[in-house]
């Protein structure tokens, strides 16, 4: 063969990303190193400076040691400290692969899911004489979490257990029993070893009893092309080129399927629609475009599409919301803070986020689930968040490209969160939990006058009266004509409703159950501060939800907080519907209205029960309990 | 193997053109450093690729030491006019007043005057938020872990314990004022991927890189260009014509040529795979120290 032959078949391969994960001294870097020499890949002055670094730094005896090889800074080496990827690039004549290696250490979890993120296969390693260890365990997790679907459990040091087989299989045998529970479709065990070289170049005569392939062998023919989905086209938009006024390319990289020209594309989330008139890939003019090409195509009309939104064919279509859970990995040295609301970068898209909750958190050695209230470095649950703008997104385990997204600090600007999302939740589970951090924040004012001399002055006990109910049951009449008396009576007094707070406090929420216990959280803080001052306010929401109503009441105080029910039976509320909202609730084109598609809790314990239509008597018995 | 893949130059051009464009889309005042050499002229490639039909929206910097080969600014000038690009070459007028050079200075106080120095003066003077370099990660075994956006801090520092992390293909573009990142777009490059792709691309580069009979003299093993008369008598008169190449172009009497017979890029890795010599080590700025590339990176040079 000549160069120019070597040449155009070596321009053919493909490219193979994976993940090497193990603890200290299972011979990771011996095996990597061994991996890079062994396919020639090391120039003739690196082997020489081996040489002189294994004479001065080296364990390995006279022989060469191989995990020299992969040592990076000086600094480092001399400190000690590590680093969390290293990316090993080395190729045969089969395939290229990129290796991101990842140090065993404490920051193992950090580590290894930075190095697998672009990871289609994972090595794991484990020392023969130790088997199965709670580092194993640990590592796989990750991989399953980061939805690598490739697994090599490499049984290192075979050669310390006398080439063994029933120490294999024993290993194999645990290996698969705590696999069971987690997702990984495809486990490789490979009995190794790294120093010798048995079974990672080429098949060892010293373990005649194995019949499968060597590790590079196995590397260079695993399939993974398969792994990427070409059915359901998700291509974010990345940026608009516009060389001249009458031309508008949008470019980005496709994510999954494939956009051909002709196709009608809707854009997300406007759900515009067009047709692909053009397409422009790296090779020139192209028919079609796939993952994970870079391409730029032109539409037929002159529909706006910018940065962050999402081209799609209008028969598959990701989800459009606001709310989602996911696995959430901590990345920062400082713990999360949950009053913190982050930049979260998910593709394209850059918005704001919020954690509202923490569902658990795994513990990586026995994957045990705890609750806990903020995340520390390195641990990992499952959150529910909020986004200001709605994200595009499918769940990780379709779709890795829509479904992952990174968590910016606001202030340090450091990456301090990956998630990868879950399919997606009905948000009817959500609840606003109000955390015992929130709870402390709700602290006694400095001020110099107290509550007590306030209410002196205005001559009244101030408090909340909270009127629940649904819509039409009459509660703005009540609460106006009861504001009317007081006002009448020489109080001071004030009124919300859902009108007055959702034009302005709460415009940006909508009335997901997720939103409007952050709205009804808002005005339950703002009766405390007007309560604070000596005021009585009066409230008027229908507040569907009895978790969200004690929140309230916790957060105003029980002995300032007046629960009223209206208890008006569903007809009546319909009959005295001024708005019309039942009848576009029952057309569908209204969602989430209470005692339609939503449930509303009938309050256990109300302080004042109002029949339908006794708005008169209802408003005496108001005033005799205030 | 269906009709949708793609090879390893192809994804890994595509990897590149993302990271070119979600540089552009986030920052305000990007540059792309061009130093004229192999990896830069890839890198402008792609660059010119994740914005076609429309034009780089960014200028391309290059930072002249004023030492450089002189063929190596020919073809940058003539490659910037017909291409049409936005090119700033920025030198350090301080350094030229000094008298500062490799011969009178010594590479290392040469190399952080004229170029280290004027890389930051550089940034600061325009403002950048933004620098694209064509460092890759295989060049050395430090920069193995270096991340694609490599945050530095107000005075252009890079701090190895506090890198982000980097995760998919979701880059953190968040700098306050005066902060910026480097990116290095082809950092899982090989070099063999660089000649591969330059060959597959047509892509012109100087002519340095190719054997040729060109006038050499020997410096303390290295084989060193006498490119114009400000090489020092006394070495200039050993002159020899010798048929040899570049595996790095820098600055002409920081960098060591090797003997060679290659003239096409097909004979160049065919060298290259059998040669013996990696190709940093003909850059003799390496052999100030080890780990010298590390350093010069705290320092603020890649
Ligand atoms: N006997 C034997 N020793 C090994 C083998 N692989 C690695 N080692 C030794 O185990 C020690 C740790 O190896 P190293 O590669 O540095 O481990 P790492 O911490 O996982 O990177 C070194 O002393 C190696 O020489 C093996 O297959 N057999």
């Amino acid at each position: 063969m000549d160069i120019k032959e070597f040449l155009d078949q070596d321009q053919k391969k493909d490219l193979l990303r994976l993940l090497t994960a193990g603890s200290v001294d299972d011979g990771k870097s011996t095996l990597i190193g061994r991996l890079l020499y062994d396919s020639k890949k090391l120039y003739d002055d690196q082997l020489s400076a081996l040489e002189r670094d294994s004479k001065r730094e080296g364990h390995a005896g006279d022989e060469i040691d191989y995990a020299l090889l992969l040592d990076g800074l000086k600094a480092e080496r001399e400190q000690g400290i590590t680093i969390d990827v290293a990316y090993r690039y080395f190729s045969t004549s089969k395939r290229k692969f990129i290796i991101a290696d990842t140090p065993g250490h404490e920051q193992y979890t950090r580590n290894m899911i930075t190095g697998g993120s672009t990871a289609s296969l994972a090595i794991l390693l484990a020392d023969a004489r130790k088997g199965v260890i709670t580092q194993t365990k640990r590592h796989t997790f990750l991989a399953s979490l980061l939805g690598i679907k490739h697994v090599v459990l490499a049984v290192n040091k075979m050669d310390l257990v006398d080439f063994s087989k029933e120490v294999f299989d024993k290993i194999c045998e645990d290996y698969r029993a705590f696999t069971m529970t987690l997702d990984i479709p495809d486990i490789t065990f490979i009995p190794v070893s790294a120093l010798k070289g048995d079974n990672v170049v080429d098949v060892s005569s010293n373990m005649p009893w194995y019949h499968g392939k060597s590790l590079l062998e196995f590397l260079e023919t695993v399939q993974v092309n398969a792994d990427y989905n070409f059915d359901d086209l998700r291509f974010p938009v990345q940026y608009v080129v516009r060389p001249t006024l009458d031309y508008r390319g949008f470019a980005g990289t496709v994510a999954s399927g494939v956009i051909r020209v002709g196709d009608e594309v809707m854009a997300l989330p406007s759900k515009k629609k067009s047709k692909v008139t053009g397409i422009l890939t790296s090779e020139g003019e192209a028919q079609y475009a796939f993952p994970p090409q870079s391409a730029s195509f032109t539409l037929v009309d002159e529909i706006d599409i910018s940065r962050g939104e999402m081209v799609v064919h209008p028969d598959s279509i990701p989800h459009v919301d606001r709310h989602f859970e996911a696995m959430l990995v901590w990345m920062d040295e400082t713990p999360m803070d949950s009053y913190t609301q982050f930049y979260i970068k998910h593709n394209t898209h850059s918005t704001k986020a919020r954690i509202d909750e923490i569902k658990y958190k795994v513990n990586v050695n026995t994957l045990e689930k705890s609750k806990i209230d903020h995340f520390e470095l390195n641990e990992i649950g499952r959150v529910v968040v909020t986004t200001n703008k709605p994200l595009i997104f499918d769940p990780y385990k379709k779709n890795h490209k829509t479904g992952s997204f990174i968590l910016i600090d606001p202030v340090t600007h450091n990456t301090v969160a990956v998630g990868m999302i879950l399919d997606k939740i009905d948000s009817s589970h959500l609840s606003a939990n109000i955390t015992d951090k929130e709870k402390e924040q709700i602290v006694k004012s400095g001020s110099l006058i107290t509550a007590e001399q306030r209410e002196k002055r205005y001559d009244q006990k101030a408090q909340t009266i909270w009127i629940t109910g649904l819509h039409g049951s009459g509660k703005n009449e009540l609460a106006y004509a009861l504001e009317k008396e007081l006002f009448d009576q020489g109080k001071t007094v004030v009124v919300f409703d859902g009108k007055s707070v959702r034009s302005g406090l709460s415009r940006e929420l909508d009335y997901s159950p997720a939103d409007r216990a952050e709205h009804l959280r808002r005005v339950a803080h703002i009766c405390k501060l007007l309560n604070d001052q000596g005021i009585i306010v009066i409230c008027s929401f229908i507040s569907p939800n009895e978790d969200i109503r004690k929140q309230v009441k916790e957060i105003i105080g029980e002995n300032r907080f007046k629960l009223v029910y209206m208890d008006t039976d569903i007809d009546f509320c319909r009959k005295n519907d001024n708005y019309g909202l039942y009848k576009l609730a029952d057309d569908g084109k209204l969602d989430h209205l209470a005692g339609v598609d939503e449930q509303y809790d009938v309050p256990e314990r109300p302080d004042i029960i109002i029949n339908a239509g006794e708005n008169g008597k209802g408003l005496e018995r108001i005033l005799g309990e205030i | 193997m269906n009709e949708y893949t793609i090879n390893n130059l192809r994804q890994l051009e595509a990897e590149s053109i993302n990271i070119i464009r979600e540089v552009a889309a986030e920052f305000q005042n990007p540059v792309m450093l061009y130093s004229i050499g192999k990896d830069s002229s890839v890198m402008v490639r792609l660059a010119e690729k994740a914005f076609a039909p429309g034009k780089v929206p960014f200028p391309l910097m290059h930072v002249d030491t004023t030492w450089k080969f002189k063929e190596m600014t020919q073809f940058r000038d003539a490659y910037a006019k017909e291409k049409g690009w936005n090119l700033i070459v920025y030198k350090n007028q301080k350094g030229i007043d000094a008298g500062i050079g490799p011969f009178t200075h010594g590479s290392k106080v040469h190399t952080d005057i004229m170029k280290t120095q004027a890389l930051l003066q550089a940034l600061d003077k325009y403002k950048f938020d933004a620098a694209f370099g064509g460092a890759r990660r295989d060049e050395e075994k430090s920069r193995a872990k270096e991340r694609i956006f490599s945050f530095r801090d107000r005075y252009h520092q890079w701090d190895p314990k506090n890198q982000r992390p980097e995760l998919w293909d979701i880059y953190n573009a968040r700098v306050h004022k005066g902060e910026s990142i480097r990116v290095f777009p082809i950092s899982n490059w090989t070099e063999l991927d660089i000649w591969q792709y330059i060959r597959m691309e047509n892509i012109p580069i100087v002519p340095l890189y190719f054997a040729k009979e060109r006038p050499i003299v020997e410096l303390d093993g290295n084989l060193i260009m006498v490119d114009d008369d400000r090489m020092p008598k006394e070495l200039a008169m050993m002159t020899r014509m010798r048929k040899v190449r570049f595996r790095t172009l820098g600055c002409y009497p920081l960098t060591g040529a090797i003997e060679s017979e290659a003239d096409t890029i097909e004979k160049i890795v065919e060298e290259m795979m059998t040669v013996t010599v990696s190709e940093r080590t003909t850059r003799v700025i390496d052999f100030d120290q080890e780990a010298s590339m590390e350093q010069k990176k705290r320092e603020g040079y890649f």
